[in-house]
Order: structure tokens, then C-alpha cells, then sequence
């Protein structure tokens, strides 16, 4: 099978290119994960982030054939060939397919994503019905690949003023939640020109998240939210 | 050369459930705190556990931790420390109560409580009949658990060092332990992190059999770096075969899916477990059902052309239920095997998946060597938890949801341990020669000429350990299985790297890697042959009955002269009364 991969050392290459590879698979190697590790184990020199092997992890984001997406659930027959590979666009490279990450979790970080509720536990669990659990299911499988951010322009443009869907997903996982309390905060912290609103949802990270999440949604309840509030 | 310093007052190498936990505890208590981890934390393989978290809380039908603590002792076959398991189930309701304080997203029962589901070997009174003990997040409750305890240490500001790689102990002359020789990937930077508490939180090995559940990160980093301090390994012939793992792929498929109901078939369509587990069934431990599966598929009743594989079923349970409770694993069967499990059953197979043993320590957490009188003394300065630590509380095999129990209780209980050890002093002087160890492998590494392929030494290892070191195991496949071994450990002393640069350069890591990797495969491999009787996951052809006159005593290896010792179980709990050894009927 043949692979066109960006490559590219800083320590070696004056600037970045692409390397044909021709594999021969075995029948066993059915995503594309396996065929970049049979790649690296003829060339070594190949550097890539991998580790859980099923699309849980979201180690191994990458671009594939134009599109955004995990090599380890991506499945070899469903590849047009040459299959063309590289890095998440618009995080800056370290090597071959390796992107710098920082800025987007920069972006998780600043929306405080972690649960506020200053109240003394109490001595069992905190109750929530099932009805309010629902409202967390499709925001906290976030597995933070980058696929979305990494595929919205609006965080090509402004990687240090807009949070970016993977971030604002998150945010609204904890304004949903009915145990939190910081939900005023968390409005607070987004109502801003860029911070939320450089989303014009054209729903590119819908099209791209490997878990099947819709961070558009998430970002127009937030929005919702804003307005309500302000009336 | 000389190395760069930098002193904190603890350093955690990993940064899975128990890595995290152990630093919460640490950062709210100040300490200086430094997390090393290969990945991003929430890359960490606790997130793909799936199934759930044990603890006795009876949301869904009445339970308690002594019933627990028997379901763990039994499930061990007798191998487990009691000291310890008591610790752990008692404490298991606080812990798990603490995560959803945390905020963990768990699933609900209609009056708001933590949802509970059965797994196998929880059963209520003291093995009558399945119990829901294991408190779920649907099938996804590592993800939930991993993201929660990341999510906290950001709010209590803890210092993470990312894509950093662990290589090795510091210890001095006294054999205490100083701290860890660490690379960052992305810049080649090698540097020492001097630490009153080095905290190894490194997780489990399965990468060195060739099909497994586990994550490519799972090399047993910390484990290797023990073995080469000169501190030996426990109990590491007892590695669990998971009963499903995706055929030909080797992704976990959850025991929940039994919880919830599913099945196992042979080719017959006959649910076979009724003949080897007539009260627990499908939900019998884990050793049981795998050894079941093995033999149906020996005797000729397997599923598919080449009938080498068991097919789970779940169709019964209804799409709603699927969707609600088992929509990762519906996912990874449509993706890894093209079956929808709401119509079709998943064929799956025995797949390693757990590491039992690990690096001994007590039930605080502390590394601990014997101290020559029949009991054990204290690696100053060293703790382990998690998987890569065998306290032990799974003994010869481990019950589902344990797992991730160990990570919250024993990460607590070993950040609260490296806080009431922390003497207000200053750090010691480090021996010179102390980082000699590490900057000679990575040296070598720099100038091996006409050296060994990683991949193919590995591949190897991976070939050997399957074919020796299996579900059932043959004494002539052992001791070939130790002779090979040995060759590949000879191998990989010759490993070579084409790629030389400094930037992210993951050939030098994965060669690293394979240093660990070998080391535990001799450990397994040594320990199993010399293990003359059939407990827990080691079942021997030769020796079919466990033998608890000879055999009920831990297993410690030491990487010098591959030397085996031997040291005895605990088996007095802290406050209540021993479960003695009785025949495992399930």
C-alpha cells in the first residue's frame, strides 16, 4: 500500500517534505496505526504519538487523506490511495507528525475544567438523577485528540483568544452538570469576542470527532445561556 | 558528564490513576511535587479500563467490604496478603464516594445513587450468588475516572512534566533511594530529579506478549528500573488472560457485558460456562473463565472456520441497553471485529491483559526488600502503586474492578505515606557514579555499531512469552520458554537506533523501552517455570492442583544470576478473622 508522509527533523531537515512509502501489509494490519508501525519499523526515523490502539487515548490524531481523524481507528480499506499523511494542522510541528499541543491545552486549562462546588460533601455520594447525569453524555467522553480545534479555522486564526471547541465542549460539561457551581463563573469567563464567540459554526469539529461528539451543540447552549442571562 | 539538578520533595514517575491520585493527595498537602509521564496524564492506560470500580457501597442490593474482602482473598486463590486486602475493600466505599466528590461522572440509579453492575467473582454472602459491586461510568468508567483526577490536580496546580521518560533509580551507598534520571522526549534533555520520595506509579507490562488488551506505553518502565537497582520483582508468573479480547485484535471487550447479561458460546451455541461454574457462571473470576474458553476451543469447540475463538453475546439485552450502558464496547466491535453486537455476537478470545505481580511493597505503599528474618525492611525513599506495585492484593488472580480500586486506595494510602515520611532536611549528596547507569545505556544507544532491530528483538520477545507463557502451560514449553528468553535478553543488550537526533525521537524511547520490557519477561517467564503447581492464572499441565503445603508463598526474582527466593503470605488481616484455603468452586 502507498503513503505519501510529511516528514520533517529539525535537527536534519532544512525544511519539511513528503516520503513515499510502499508497505506490504499483512492481513492482520487492518487500521492505518498498523501500517505507519510496520512503516517505522523499516525506518526508525519516523516519529509519531501512539499508545492506547483503540480510540481512547487520543494520541495518534493526525490528517489523513485531508481530514482530521485517529490512525488506530481508521480503517486501511476505506483509504484512498496514495495515502497522505500529516500533521494536525495549525499546531506548530515538532517532528514529522509530532504537533506542539500547549496552545490547545492552554485552552482546556482556562476554562477551569474541573468541578466547583464548595459545599461540604457529604458523607456518600452527591445525589443526581439519571435525567440530570444524561445531560453529561456526549461532553465528557472528550478523549482531547485535537481533531476539532486542530480542524476550525477560527482556531487556525486566533489559537490564543478563541478556546476552541475541544475547550468550550468542555467547558459546557460542567455547566451541565447539576453538582457544580460555578456556572456564573464559567459564563462569566467565556462572554467575550473571541474567547466563545469566534465559533460561526460551521461544524467542522462535528465532521472530525472520532467519538462521534458535537462540540457546535455544546458551544450554542453556552450561547443560550449568555442571552437568558442577560435578559 | 555532568547532569542538570533539580529537587523537589517528591517525585511520582506516571501519571495513571494511581500516579495521579498519589500526586493529588501530595499537591494539596504543598509538596513539592514533580508528576513524569510518557504521555499527556489523560493518555494514561487507566483510560481504557471500562467495566468499573469495586466497592461494597449496596446501592443495588445489599453488600458490605467483608463479603468483599472474601470475594478478593478467594479470587487471589489464596496467594493475596489479607493485610492488605482488608485495607482495600474497607476503604473502598471512602475512595470511591472521594472520586465522586471529585466529580466523577458516574451512572445513577433512579433514587440519584452511583450505579452498580455485577462483574466476575463479586458475590454476596461469601460466595452465595452475584452481587452488583462495581460502580460504573456506562463502559467507560477509566476514561471518566482518568479525565476526574487529571481534572483535580489542575485545580491543586500540580506539576506535571510531560513526555518525560523515567530511565533510572538514584540510590546511594545505604541503598536509598534518591530520585530518578529522566529524558524528555521532545529535546533529548536527560536530567536528575532529586526527591526525599520517588513514588513509581509506572503501570503494567503487558506489551510483552503478543496479543494483549494493554497500550503500547505499557512497558513496564518502573519495573525494569527496579530490577536494575538490584530490588526484585514479586510474583510475576501470575499474569491474567482477560476471557475477551477482540479476536485478532486483542481490544479489551469489558466482563460488564456478562454484568449486564451477556454470554459466552462455543461453535455448538451452547453457553458452556454452566458446566465449569454451575452458580457464578459467565461471572465466575477471570482465570476460570479464560481456562474455560482455552479448553473449549483445545477440545475442538471453538466458533469460526479455524473454531479458535468464543463468540459473546449480547443481543438479548436489547439496543436501549446496549446504547446505554455498553456503547464503547458496541463501537470497538462494529470497528475491530465488523459486528454490530445489537445484532450479531463479538468473537472474542483469552488475552493478557494484567500483571498480578509488580514490585513488592506493603499496604502504605513502601518498596519493601526481605530483611533476612522472614520479614520485610524498607527501601528508604521508594514507593509504588498501581499496577506496576504488587501489594498484593490480587494474589495469583485478580477480580475485575479491583483494579482500578488498587489505583484510588493504594495511590491515597502511598502519597499519605511519602507525606508523614517527609523529613524537613536537606537533600543528601548524590554518589558520582550515581546517573552512570543511565547515561551508559543512552550512550550506547548513541554508538552501537551493526546493532539489533527494537522491533525484531521485540517482536521475538512477544513470540516467546505467547507461545511459552500462556493460559495453560507445559513444563518441556516452560524450559524451552526459559532458554529462549535468555537469548533475547542477550539480544537486546545489542539493540540499535538509526535515528540519532535530539527531537522527539521515539526510536531511542522505544529501545528504552524494550530494557524494561526484557526485564520483565525474564521475571515472568523464570518465575513461572519454577512455580511447580497450578494457583490463580498459572496453571501448569504437570502440576494441575495448587499445593499450598510447598507452593503458598510469594515469589520474589532478582535480575542478578536470575535468582529466585521465596517469601511467605500474609495471612492475617488487620482486624478480622483469616479466610483460610479451601477449594475454589465457583
Amino acid at each position: 500500500m502507498r503513503f505519501s508522509i510529511y516528514r520533517y527533523d529539525p535537527d536534519v531537515d532544512a525544511k519539511p517534505y513528503l516520503r513515499d512509502y510502499d508497505i506490504a501489509l499483512e492481513p492482520t494490519d487492518r487500521m492505518l496505526l498498523d501500517a505507519l508501525v510496520r512503516i517505522k519499523a523499516e525506518d526508525d526515523t519516523f516519529s509519531f504519538r501512539r499508545s492506547c490502539r483503540e480510540g481512547v487515548c487520543g494520541s495518534d490524531a493526525m490528517n489523513i487523506n485531508g481530514k482530521n481523524g485517529l490512525a488506530c481507528i481508521t480503517r486501511l480499506i476505506e483509504l484512498r490511495e496514495p495515502v497522505v499523511i500529516r500533521p494536525l494542522p495549525g499546531l506548530p510541528v515538532i517532528r514529522d507528525l509530532v504537533v506542539d499541543m500547549s496552545q490547545f491545552f492552554k485552552q482546556y486549562h482556562s476554562v477551569k475544567p474541573y468541578l466547583v462546588n464548595d459545599t461540604q460533601p457529604p458523607e456518600k455520594e452527591r445525589l443526581q438523577s439519571p435525567e440530570d447525569r444524561e445531560e453529561l453524555d456526549g461532553l465528557y467522553e472528550c478523549i482531547l485528540c485535537a481533531c476539532c480545534s486542530a480542524s476550525c479555522p477560527s482556531f487556525w486564526w486566533n489559537p490564543d483568544k478563541f478556546v476552541g471547541p475541544a475547550g468550550l465542549l468542555q467547558a459546557y460539561r460542567f455547566i451541565a452538570d447539576t453538582r457544580d457551581q460555578a456556572t456564573n463563573d464559567r459564563l462569566d469567563n467565556l462572554e467575550d469576542p473571541y474567547r466563545l464567540f469566534r465559533c460561526h459554526s460551521i461544524m467542522n469539529c462535528v465532521d472530525v470527532c472520532p467519538k462521534g461528539l458535537n462540540p457546535t451543540r455544546a458551544i450554542g447552549k453556552i450561547k443560550e445561556l449568555l442571552v437568558k442571562r442577560s435578559v | 558528564m555532568a547532569l542538570a539538578r533539580r529537587e523537589f520533595d517528591a517525585v511520582v514517575v506516571g501519571a495513571g490513576g494511581s500516579g495521579m491520585r498519589a500526586a493529588l493527595e501530595l499537591a494539596e498537602a504543598n509538596l513539592r511535587v514533580a508528576v513524569l509521564s510518557k504521555v499527556f496524564p489523560t493518555r494514561s492506560h487507566t483510560v481504557a479500563a471500562q467495566g468499573g470500580v469495586a466497592a461494597s457501597l449496596g446501592n443495588v442490593a445489599e453488600d458490605n467490604w467483608h463479603w468483599h474482602m472474601y470475594d478478593t482473598v478467594k479470587g487471589s486463590d489464596y496467594l493475596g496478603d489479607q493485610d492488605a486486602i482488608e485495607f482495600m475493600c474497607r476503604t473502598a466505599p471512602e475512595v470511591v464516594y472521594e472520586l465522586e466528590h471529585f466529580g466523577m461522572p458516574f451512572d445513577r440509579t433512579p433514587d440519584g445513587r452511583i450505579y452498580q453492575r455485577p462483574f466476575g467473582g463479586h458475590m454476596q454472602n461469601y460466595g452465595r450468588n452475584p452481587v452488583e459491586r462495581a460502580c460504573a461510568a456506562a463502559d467507560r468508567t477509566g476514561h471518566a475516572m482518568l479525565h476526574t483526577l487529571y481534572q483535580r490536580n489542575v485545580r491543586a496546580g500540580t506539576q506535571f512534566f510531560v513526555e518525560w521518560i523515567a530511565l533510572d533509580l538514584l540510590r546511594d551507598a545505604e541503598g536509598e533511594v534518591l530520585g530518578v534520571v529522566a529524558m524528555e522526549i521532545e529535546t533529548g534533555e536527560v536530567l536528575i530529579f532529586q526527591a526525599h520520595a520517588t513514588l513509581l506509579a509506572t503501570g503494567g507490562a503487558g506489551r510483552i506478549f503478543a496479543s494483549s488488551t494493554n497500550a503500547f506505553i505499557n512497558t513496564g518502565d518502573g519495573l525494569g528500573m527496579v530490577a536494575r537497582a538490584g530490588l526484585p520483582l514479586q510474583d510475576m508468573e501470575f499474569f491474567q488472560f482477560h476471557p475477551t479480547g477482540v479476536y485478532g485484535a486483542g481490544v479489551l471487550i469489558t466482563e460488564g457485558v456478562r454484568g449486564e447479561g451477556g454470554f459466552l458460546l462455543n461453535k455448538n451455541g451452547e453457553r458452556f460456562m454452566e458446566r465449569y461454574a454451575p452458580t457464578a457462571k459467565d461471572l465466575a473470576s477471570r482465570d476460570v473463565v479464560s481456562r474455560a474458553m482455552a479448553t473449549e476451543i483445545k477440545e475442538g469447540r471453538g466458533a469460526g472456520k479455524d473454531a479458535d475463538h468464543i463468540l459473546l453475546k449480547l443481543d438479548h439485552l436489547g439496543a436501549e441497553v446496549i446504547h446505554k450502558r455498553l456503547p464503547g464496547i458496541r463501537d470497538i466491535a462494529i470497528k475491530f471485529s465488523n459486528v454490530d453486537p445489537v445484532k450479531d455476537p463479538i468473537p472474542v478470545v483469552p488475552t493478557a491483559h494484567y500483571m498480578m505481580g509488580g514490585i513488592p511493597t506493603n499496604y502504605h505503599g513502601q518498596v519493601v526488600v526481605p530483611d533476612g528474618r522472614g520479614g520485610d525492611q524498607v527501601v528508604r525513599g521508594l514507593y509504588a502503586a498501581g499496577e506496576c506495585a504488587c501489594v498484593s492484593v490480587h494474589g495469583a488472580n485478580r477480580l475485575g474492578c479491583n483494579s482500578l480500586l488498587d489505583l484510588l486506595v493504594f495511590g491515597r494510602a502511598a502519597g499519605r505515606r511519602v507525606i508523614s515520611d517527609l523529613r524537613e532536611e536537606p537533600h543528601k549528596p548524590l554518589p558520582s557514579d550515581a546517573a552512570d547507569r543511565p547515561l551508559a545505556r543512552l550512550a550506547r544507544l548513541e554508538t552501537q555499531k551493526a546493532g539489533e532491530s527494537v522491533a525484531e528483538v521485540s517482536a521475538e520477545m512477544r513470540r516467546v512469552m505467547q507461545t511459552h507463557c500462556g493460559v495453560f502451560r507445559f513444563p518441556d514449553s516452560l524450559a524451552e520458554g526459559v532458554k529462549k528468553i535468555l537469548t533475547v535478553a542477550e539480544r537486546a543488550q545489542r539493540t540499535g537506533i538509526q535515528d540519532k537526533s535530539k527531537v522527539f525521537n521515539t526510536a531511542r524511547v522505544e529501545a528504552l523501552e524494550v530494557d524494561n520490557l526484557i526485564e520483565v519477561a525474564l521475571a515472568t517467564m523464570i518465575s513461572a517455570e519454577a512455580r511447580k503447581e497450578s494457583r490463580g492464572a498459572h496453571d501448569r499441565s504437570d502440576y494441575p492442583k495448587r499445593d499450598d503445603a510447598n507452593w503458598m508463598k510469594h515469589t520474589l526474582w532478582y535480575k542478578e544470576g536470575n535468582r529466585l527466593a521465596y517469601k511467605p503470605v500474609k495471612a492475617k488481616p488487620l482486624t478480622v478473622e483469616p479466610f483460610e484455603p479451601k477449594t475454589r468452586v465457583y
